[in-house]
């Protein structure tokens, strides 16, 4: 078994946690995207709610914000609780959805676009928090003014002071206005930008968490918002400076320094931290294999493979080799992951293909040609001993089943199960292959995303290239596991070895009929 | 895992998770100020004066430039850093040299400075120097004051009177 650092250790057991909890398909840490932007739609919706009341000058702010929590606390103090509590929940989700990226490694390679971009949208939803908590004009909005205010200044940005604004009688209704546009319009726009940009190099983007975890997730804000409104501090007092403050701290965390440091040591901290994460793809970088090539001469242009890769990678163009077909692929170099998922999905990968000669698919890994898996599983197989002949196909990205490897079990290892041509799997069993044992990331948590789902779907034909019907399910197995998985590993195959020693049996015996697993 | 079990655990998690959600909005307290405290800001805008003094430009001078840089007075660009201090009874409480802003050290500072200080009767002196060719304060102001616990006072020096103002 390889080496798993502690981080990575601790993440796969809280993942495990989930997965006990709430299944592969609910696991909140498989869906920390899309629940963030579903605390977005909870926060937009309930945020056009609030806007229709609130009264946007110095004196009506608070008291319209005091309206709608105290008087109309079963609409407008709902949807304000909701309104904080989704901008809360969304800190957590972003800050779990970088760790998950960091524990797992993925955050480097041709994932950095992601992660790059993904920093600074984290700041643009703190501020787009920052500014809601002024609206208020409480307290509490009072510190916040304050101190954002003193950070500016500390900017060689403004030539006046934006802090001598909020001395008395300076504020006016001019203020609630600018506000207004920046918390209303200003921002979320720049943040919708941001998160466009954030997942530009995806392709098949989800913007909804599963049904059920949504539903979960705000029945949960909706009891939290019944049981602990969010309410405002008194009114905010140009004369008075309240001892104890009630801070957000998933968005106002840093103000507190400003008590003991200088504004600019406070943004010095604070870029400092933005532009090391944001540095981290590099620190170090990670190694990438070359990218996909496409072998026009293969290739009919049926798309398949730009339908199928997670990363936008592959394009369709015109033909230009002169050749019957209409289109033509191009792989995007720079957009490239390198997972072979474009293999599996090329109908010409099928390894039953030119038998005397080399294999060559319209669209190869070059470090990795289907020809040489071909070779592999052929040389795997003539070497198997005993009962129960087993060929396992697994993924670099999950557990480590280099081990499994005995006299009647052989490995061969594909960058993803993606990768896999379902004719390979059939091809298998024909030569000589008692079953063939699919082993990859955990279901929902495919490391290229789109792996397991698309082998499940080619497997089930609905999907091309299908698993052809004639090849025997029942000598198929597929089985997810995360690195720490490797006794169930060790346990699944062991059943796998003995229903396949049923069906011999049963066959001998002359029954029919046994079941798929 | 049977579904009850499974509904239990989310429970749970959902609980947990809203629990974190509802603490850290609110929680921990930040003590801003201690119970017998009160807050002071010191405030200005303002511009130094001249490091060296204007002198009134002579009608041949005048007639030499053309019409719209003809200026009475001539002064060289370079503005007086300002000292600021500001004393509760006999201690100081705050105390700044602010230079002079901009590639030719020709525009004014800004200071929004808040001081924690004890609440209860105090003598407050605060003075101001902005001229380099003058030793010692040139703006004064003295005055008994008694503060509340989070009572905020503001010290504001008004650059166009010349004059500090607390309110």
């Amino acid at each position: 078994m390889s080496f798993i650092n502690p981080v990575k250790r601790g993440y796969l057991a809280l993942e495990t946690w989930f997965n006990i909890s709430f299944g592969n398909v609910w696991n909140p840490l498989y869906n920390l995207g899309t629940l963030t932007f579903f605390f977005f739609w909870v926060v937009l919706v309930s945020g056009l709610y609030l806007f229709i009341f609130f009264d946007t000058s110095l004196t009506g702010a608070y008291a319209s914000v005091e309206y709608m929590t105290h008087d109309q606390w079963y609409a407008g103090g709902v949807m304000r609780s909701l309104h904080r509590y989704a901008s809360d929940a969304a800190v957590i989700t972003i800050i779990l959805h970088m760790f998950r990226e960091f524990a797992l490694d993925r955050y480097r390679g041709f994932r950095w676009f992601s992660w790059f971009t993904g920093v600074p949208t984290l700041w643009f939803v703190i501020t787009l928090g920052i500014t809601g908590y002024w609206l208020v004009w409480d307290e509490l909005a009072l510190y916040v003014a304050i101190q954002s205010s003193q950070l500016m200044d500390a900017l060689p940005l403004i030539p006046a002071s934006m802090t001598r604004n909020f001395l008395a009688s300076q504020i006016n209704d001019r203020f609630f206005t600018l506000m207004a546009f920046l918390h209303l319009l200003g921002q979320p726009v720049i943040l919708f930008f941001a998160l466009w940009i954030h997942v530009k190099r995806l392709s098949d983007v989800s913007i909804l968490p599963p049904r059920g975890l949504a539903v979960g997730s705000f029945i949960a804000l909706l009891v939290l918002s019944l049981l602990e409104p969010a309410v405002s501090h008194d009114i905010a007092d140009t004369q008075s400076t309240p001892a104890m403050l009630n801070l957000d701290w998933f968005y106002l965390n840093i103000y507190p320094l400003l008590d003991y440091w200088t504004a600019g040591y406070v943004w010095v901290l604070t870029l400092g931290i933005t532009v090391f994460l944001m540095m981290m793809p590099w620190l170090p970088k990670k190694k990438m294999g070359p990218a996909a090539e496409v072998h026009l001469d293969e290739c009919n242009g049926c798309e398949q493979c730009a339908k199928d890769c997670p990363f936008d990678a592959i394009t369709v163009q015109k033909r230009t080799d002169g050749a019957r077909w209409e289109t033509e692929v191009v792989v995007q170099e720079s957009l490239c992951a390198a997972c072979g998922i474009c293999v599996g999905s090329c109908h010409s990968s099928n390894p039953f293909r030119h038998s005397q000669q080399d294999l060559v698919t319209g669209i190869d890994m070059p470090q990795s040609p289907i020809n040489d898996i071909r070779n592999q599983t052929e040389t795997a197989l003539s070497k198997l001993q005993g009962e129960n002949k087993i060929i396992v196909f697994g993924c670099d990205n999950a557990i480590d089943f280099s081990d499994l490897k005995s006299p009647n079990i052989a490995v061969v290892s594909f960058f993803c199960v993606g990768m896999i041509p379902p004719t390979l799997v059939e091809y298998a069993l024909k030569k000589g292959a008692d079953g063939v044992f699919v082993t990859g990331c955990r279901t929902g948590d495919c490391y290229f995303r789109h792996g397991n789902k698309w082998l499940d779907e080619r497997f089930a034909t609905k999907r091309q290239p299908i698993l052809r019907k004639r090849a025997d399910r029942a000598r198929i197995n597929i089985f997810r596991a995360a690195e720490t998985d490797c006794k169930q590993l060790k346990r699944e195959l062991d059943q796998f070895q003995h229903h396949l020693t049923q069906l011999k049996q049963n066959e001998t015996a002359g029954v029919s009929g046994v079941s798929d697993e | 895992m049977n579904k009850p079990l499974r509904f239990i655990l989310q429970f749970l998690n959902y609980s947990l998770f809203m629990a974190l959600v509802w603490y850290f909005s609110i929680s921990p307290v930040y003590h801003q100020l201690d119970e017998d405290q009160a807050m002071i800001t010191f405030t200005l805008g303002h511009v130094g004066k001249h490091v060296t003094p204007c002198v009134k430009t002579s009608q041949e001078e005048l007639l030499k430039l053309p019409p719209n840089m003809r200026k009475p007075m001539s002064c060289t660009r370079e503005r007086s850093p300002i000292v600021m201090k500001i004393q509760l009874d006999d201690m100081v409480i705050f105390e700044k040299v602010g230079l002079p802003k901009g590639l030719y050290k020709d525009q004014g500072i800004d200071v929004y400075q808040n001081i924690r200080v004890p609440a209860g009767s105090h003598r407050l002196l605060a003075w101001l120097n902005d001229d380099v060719n003058v030793e010692g304060p040139i703006y004064k102001y003295e005055q008994d004051i008694t503060l509340k616990p989070e009572q905020h006072l503001v010290i504001e020096f008004q650059s166009d009177a010349h004059k500090f103002t607390i309110y």
